[in-house]
């Protein structure tokens, strides 16, 4: 429960927000979130940040009827794991009907809030992930 | 390393136990395992207790002091140390007094788990078991435990062909299974249509794909074998005790429908035992939700990898097939108090070895394996039992 608690998962986490991570460049895998250690190369590794795309590919997904109290105001709400275009898989909401949810579909990232600490508390911000159709396609050019 | 062998085991009732509390169920799972071994306080040298989440369920944390202290070992001053692997802190705690006894530093050593989940609200409860899976990159964004087994659910189906109905008969078998085990939280025998029509948790996981919440409190006495027969006429041997470790995110898996740390402890446990998966004769495995048991018994080599679905189906698993899994219920119509979990699948592979699994009993049973996993599958144990 997060709500009348001190903001225990609230830090200086710039990576919720731009989506940064970190690439070996000794075996060239990329890092979502950044890690500190490569497990492939451990002490061997040279870590350089890198920003990703932010578009992906949904690996599989499912639509959530009962939460944790956090975000039952929320349900039914879609969560997927989403692999980018770089390699590595997270976790995230998608945007859209849970039947306009596929395995294989494209998406983009979104800014959102993710949850707030009751009326007074913290609001979260982070990444959560839209349909990549052609029309946002479009836009963005 | 010396053979370490079960001499003596005890287990609660589990279910919501509104009436006792977690020092009442650790005493009484311990007294019956220690009355069971015949042995005394003095001979005890040491105690391993799994619990998760004292902290959140009860707000008491020190349960290793305080296990000790419920169970009359106080003034003999009997170290006790409280392990913790979320869902799997019960096998670890095993685990832990396994080498505690191989080694030689130890002989007699008590394994225990314990957990009282119902004090709490439903919400609170799955958020302290959200706790298991990545609270930053998981949780922080919506995913609860259910949701983590929904999507490697639906990755399941859509590479395997597995459906739904096949992972119902899981719950159904589960709860037969429970129906002829007096310590289980379900005495109810369910159809493949209730599971279907029960509410979505997370698509494609209902309600009744899903363990529960529960109390309970189990323990187990071990011993060097060749000590065992001194204490038991019927002590059972650890042949296999392995664990293996993975991402916490489900996420940064290699394969979202492979649990590779179950992988790696079932090979390593059954290396150790020097025997083959078909060697087994009954299995309790982790199935916290109904496509759980799934994954774990392919990951475990009973099964090809995407036919735990279809094997299922065929009642292989069930108590009349070649390979009865979860002869107690499960975790799924047993109950699953996380910590006592791992002691209790021990617990009851004892019974199916000792031939005192009553109506539920495996025919000739002669080895038994079970499986515990915590979060999503950061953390996975498997011990293999002998007569």
């Amino acid at each position: 429960m997060m709500t009348n608690h001190a903001p225990r998962f609230w830090r200086s986490i710039p990576q919720r927000y731009n989506l940064s991570g970190t690439h070996c460049t000794c075996c060239n895998e990329y890092f979502f979130p950044p890690r500190n250690l490569c497990p492939n190369c451990r002490r061997g590794a040279h870590l350089e940040e890198y920003t990703f795309k932010g578009t992906g590919t949904i690996i599989t997904h499912t639509t959530i009827y009962n939460a944790t109290e956090d975000f039952e105001r929320l349900t039914p709400y879609n969560l997927a794991i989403i692999q980018l275009d770089e390699g590595p898989k997270i976790t995230g909401q998608i945007v859209s009907s849970s039947a306009g949810v596929k395995i294989g579909m494209r998406v983009r990232p979104v800014f959102r809030i993710l949850g707030k600490e009751g009326d007074k508390g913290i609001i979260y911000y982070g990444t959560k992930f839209a349909p990549l159709l052609e029309q946002s396609c479009a836009e963005e050019k | 390393m010396r053979s370490v062998s079960i001499i003596g085991v005890g287990c609660t009732k589990f279910g919501e136990r509104w009436d006792v509390s977690l020092r009442d169920m650790i005493a009484e799972a311990g007294v019956m395992a220690i009355g069971d071994a015949e042995i005394t306080g003095e001979q005890i040298d040491a105690l391993y207790v799994g619990n998760m989440s004292g902290g959140r369920f009860i707000e008491q944390e020190h349960i290793g002091a305080l296990i000790a202290d419920c169970a009359g070992l106080s003034r003999l001053h009997v170290p006790s140390t409280r392990v913790e692997a979320a869902c799997a802190s019960g096998g670890l705690a095993l685990r832990q007094a396994v080498l505690a006894v191989a080694s030689g530093y130890s002989d007699i050593v008590i394994a225990a788990g314990v957990e009282k989940m119902t004090d709490v609200s439903t919400g609170t409860a799955a958020d302290a078991l959200a706790a298991a899976a990545d609270r930053e990159w998981e949780c922080f964004f919506g995913a609860t435990f259910p949701a983590l087994y929904a999507m490697m659910a639906k990755l399941h189906m859509r590479r395997y062909g597995t459906t739904e109905e096949q992972m119902a008969q899981v719950a159904v078998k589960n709860h037969h299974h429970a129906c002829m085990n007096p310590i289980a939280q379900y005495h109810m025998e369910i159809t493949i249509d209730d599971v279907l029509k029960s509410p979505l948790v997370a698509d494609p996981l209902h309600v009744l794909d899903c363990s529960p919440i529960s109390d309970g409190a189990a323990a187990v006495v071990l011993a060097p074998t060749e000590m065992a027969r001194r204490f038991s006429e019927e002590p059972i041997k650890i042949v296999g005790s392995a664990q293996a470790s993975d991402t916490l995110a489900l996420h940064d898996r290699r394969d979202l429908t492979t649990l590779d740390a179950t992988v790696h402890a079932g090979r390593s446990a059954f290396t150790q035992a020097g025997i083959e998966p078909r060697a087994v004769d009954v299995a309790e495995v982790h199935d916290c939700f109904t496509i759980g048991e799934i994954l774990a018994i392919e990951d475990l080599g009973f099964v090809e990898k995407g036919q735990g679905g279809k094997a299922t189906q065929d009642g292989m698993t069930a108590l009349s097939g070649c390979l009865p899994v979860n002869t107690s219920g499960g975790l799924k119509a047993c109950g699953h108090p996380v910590g006592a979990t791992g002691i209790k699948q021990a617990y009851e592979i004892v019974l199916q070895l000792r031939g005192k699994a009553g109506k539920r009993q495996v025919d000739d049973a002669q080895v038994g394996l079970a499986h515990n996993v915590g979060g999503s599958g950061g953390t996975a144990l498997v011990h293999i039992f002998t007569r």
